[in-house]
């Protein structure tokens, strides 16, 4: 039987704002990110005894060389390069050191830098696969990939672009209540179905702006958290998955498929019982399949699910109250903490404006590393209001 | 339908002439191996030694059972398209000039889901496709779907020509065209399509056989062309270096004997003039020209042939020196193709058997005619590749080779 999570919480989510461009490294981002940690909870960096860090930017470096960076002497140290699984994982990892005493307070963090030229070295260096199959044919990266995906779902499930365009639009709504989203304009349907194409049936607003920014958030015990007088919240079952499905010839599926029987299952809750959901949304496309994998609707009826409910902060289905990365921008690996972040300003009265209300549970999703044709890393957590 | 391709418009000569562009051309080691195959036109994939499972994309241990054995097997290449989208963006300037830009997912039947490029006349998904593999202007593999069956100007198609170098409506220099293989070469590539074909001739105060008939083609025009000379070839190269798109270098000095049977170097030393200091000259003088014509339009500089020999691979003792000049060849060729690649310039090398003429005279059958070496080179133009080996004999040796060089050596030494 595994063992649930006891009284470890998550604490002090915080946020590094974005930016389309900077002309500062990876390192900047996720000092910054530290450096907020250590002004939300009042914590010195000396006295956070485990660090976790995701970044693609911190090259040549990794979590070690950024322990000298900024001075810091843990005990306890991750890397968990997982892009969009990041925040899911690093939750894990953490949690598990604190359970066991291997760290009292651990720093998670990510973030990255974004240079007019970084997405692109980014892309091309980014596995072997991706730098002998996928980025020769085009050098359209995800979008790419991506495209492959939606046309297919559409062709297979009947999904319109306007299923997608209103997932979209929703969030676009959320991220008006989010002072960090970089984009800061209403985006109408419309708007949506006639942009202009990047990859059919891919459009502008079908794809993330890289940007720069970080997140992070602490791990502690809840008796340290009471003590510091940190709102936190529980940590009620989490899974992870990577490479699931390998033998399915093109991704309509993510390996929470494999393992949300047991999510539920360590959460001792159901579905119906989540009050929001922060999806991993670098496209619609890919939010869909886990709104279908983790037990919303069944597979193929996600598009019936969308036009069956109101996606706001205020609808019947919450999905990515600040707007997600479509609306907010993916900061590199920070996009893989946004939802994170998100859901525990939800579930301790931070969220001010976009506040769902009377949230309690929070399920949060992470995804990424399109290696080759499909993202191999999934994960999810289900989050308790304390 | 592909359109069929319009003979180009003339050139603006004020126009800047547009700089080349490569796709990527970062590979790993082990993805290399779909490069080795599709440089001799062949597509192959990994397959499990120990439980025959198919790989893609190329790595360093079975997928499903860890085998590291891994060695490259010839795919038939079908399989399903299960779907396909059109780029009007990309991060990568060569393909930013070539946007919108075709590429698909398909399912092959033997196993691994593929990305390609896609021909023009592949339907939308779901569609049955023929997957292979071309080289593209990086020099590196990569695999495009064709339609599962043969369309009206299937060549033509905008995205195809980016990987091939078809000679129609291209403009073309043979560099000897007094030989029975230079005036096969020239009527292959005009019947190919080719626009004008400069036809060289060492010594224009002789009539060769043949040389009314070459004069009598309309796309044929005769050059004084001595590649024992530097200076000729500079003259040659000022006056149509510039819009030479393909250089076919057919001269070739060919004489018997190894090294007892004669004494004296002067036979060796004109071996060498022609087959190999004759390629250092046309290279030093042409070479920067097509270069810098690479990405010139829809009829731009190309490709570059070398009719070497199957002797370059392993040294035939009866033609001992001939063989010597064409391993020394060879390798220049390879130093050509490594200062080509950066513009997209394929080099491509012809490694016949022995040729049906008077010097392989005491050879036994079966030797490549002529016509049939010209046909191997239009071939190998279309396709793209960069390793001819026509002839029955040349695939044996080369298969051989490729098995056991050092056997291949003990059997050639035999008499
Ligand atoms: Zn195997």
């Amino acid at each position: 039987m595994r063992r649930g999570y006891d009284d470890v919480v998550i604490t002090c989510p915080v946020t590094v704002p974005y930016v389309r461009y900077s002309i500062r490294g990876g390192h900047w981002f996720l000092a910054r990110a530290l450096a907020e940690l250590v002004k939300a909870s009042g914590v010195a960096k000396a006295s956070m005894d485990g660090l976790c860090v995701s970044s693609f930017t911190l090259t040549p470096d990794t979590a070690i060389g950024f322990t000298q960076h900024v001075g810091v002497s843990p005990r306890w140290l991750d890397y968990v390069p997982l892009g969009g699984a990041s925040g899911v994982v690093c939750l894990r990892r953490a949690s598990r050191a604190v359970q066991a005493g291997d760290a009292d307070i651990v720093a998670c963090i990510a973030g990255d830098t974004s240079h007019t030229d970084s997405f692109r070295l980014t892309l091309a260096n980014f596995s072997m696969f991706a730098r002998d199959a996928v980025y020769p044919y085009g050098a359209g990266g995800p979008n790419a990939s991506f495209a492959f995906l939606t046309s297919y779902y559409m062709r297979t499930y009947g999904a319109e672009r306007a299923d997608f365009g209103k997932m979209c639009v929703a969030q676009r709504d959320n991220a008006l209540k989010y002072s960090e989203a970089l984009f800061k304009k209403p985006l109408t349907l419309a708007e949506y179905l006639d942009a202009r194409p990047i990859a059919e049936p891919l459009r502008l607003f079908d794809c993330v702006m890289p940007c720069a920014g970080g997140e992070g958030f602490l791990v502690m015990r809840k008796a340290r958290a009471l003590d510091l007088g940190l709102p936190y919240v529980h940590i009620l079952g989490t899974i992870e998955r990577h490479n699931g499905f390998p033998a399915d010839p093109i991704q309509m599926r993510g390996g929470w498929a494999v393992d949300r029987d047991d999510l539920y299952a360590q959460a001792g809750v159901s579905p119906s019982d989540i009050d929001f959901f922060q999806t991993y949304d670098d496209y619609p496309v890919i939010s869909l399949m886990q709104i279908e994998d983790l037990g919303f609707c069944a597979k193929g009826e996600g598009p019936a699910f969308v036009r069956a409910n109101t996606l706001t902060f205020d609808g019947s289905f919450p999905v990515n109250t600040s707007g997600g990365q479509l609306s907010v921008g993916q900061a590199g690996a920070a996009g893989g903490y946004l939802g994170m972040v998100e859901a525990v300003r939800q579930l301790t009265g931070q969220a001010e404006a976009r506040a769902v209300k009377d949230a309690k549970v929070g399920l949060v999703s992470g995804f990424g590393m399109i290696n080759f044709d499909r993202g191999l890393a999934s994960g999810a957590a289900i989050l308790g209001a304390a | 339908m592909t359109r069929e391709l319009s003979r180009p418009k003339r050139k603006n000569p004020i126009l800047r002439t547009r700089l080349a562009t490569l796709p990527p051309g970062a590979r790993s080691r082990v993805a290399l191996g779909l490069t080795a195959a599709a440089a001799r036109g062949a597509f192959e994939l990994q397959v499990c030694r120990d439980c025959q499972a198919v790989q893609y994309p190329p790595r360093e241990a079975c997928q499903a059972c860890l085998s590291s054995r891994l060695p490259w097997r010839v795919q038939a290449g079908d399989g399903e398209l299960i779907a396909d989208t059109t780029l009007a963006h990309s991060n990568d300037l060569f393909f930013r000039e070539r946007v919108p830009w075709r590429l698909g997912y398909v399912r092959l039947d033997c196993g691994p889901t593929v990305v390609v490029h896609m021909h023009g006349d592949v339907p939308p998904a779901p569609a049955r496709v023929k997957v292979g593999a071309r080289l593209d202007k990086s020099g590196q593999a990569v695999l495009i779907a064709f339609p599962s069956q043969e369309v009206p100007n299937m060549a033509d198609d905008r995205q195809l020509r980016e990987f091939t170098c078809d000679p129609k409506f291209r403009k073309v220099l043979v560099t000897d065209g007094k030989t029975g293989i230079g005036q096969a070469i020239v009527k292959a590539i005009i019947a190919a399509g080719a626009d004008l074909v400069w036809v060289g001739h060492a010594e224009p105060w002789k009539k060769f056989p043949g040389f009314d008939e070459l004069k009598a083609i309309p796309q044929v025009s005769l050059m004084p062309l001595d590649l024992t000379d530097s200076k000729s070839v500079r003259e040659i190269a000022a006056e149509i270096g510039g819009r030479v798109d393909v250089l076919i270098n057919t001269a070739e000095v060919h004489r018997n004997f190894g090294i007892g049977n004669r004494r004296g170097v002067e036979i060796a030393q004109a071996e060498m003039d022609v087959n190999y200091f004759g390629l250092l000259r046309l290279a030093q003088e042409f070479g920067p020209a097509l270069r810098g014509r690479a990405a010139d339009g829809q009829s731009n500089a190309v490709a570059w042939v070398n009719i070497l020999s199957v002797y370059a691979l392993a040294n035939f003792p009866p033609h001992g020196t001939f063989s010597a000049s064409k391993a020394a060849a060879h390798s220049l060729a390879q130093c050509l193709r490594a200062e080509m690649r950066p513009a997209g310039i394929r080099v491509i090398n012809v490694f016949p058997g022995p040729i049906d003429h008077e010097w392989n005279q005491q050879i036994p059958p079966p030797k490549v005619t002529p016509q049939a070496l010209a046909t191997a080179i239009v071939r190998a133009l279309k396709d793209g590749v960069e390793d001819v080996y026509p002839g029955d004999v040349a695939q044996e040796w080369l298969e051989r080779w490729r098995d056991n060089p050092k056997a291949l050596e003990r059997e050639l030494s035999n008499p």
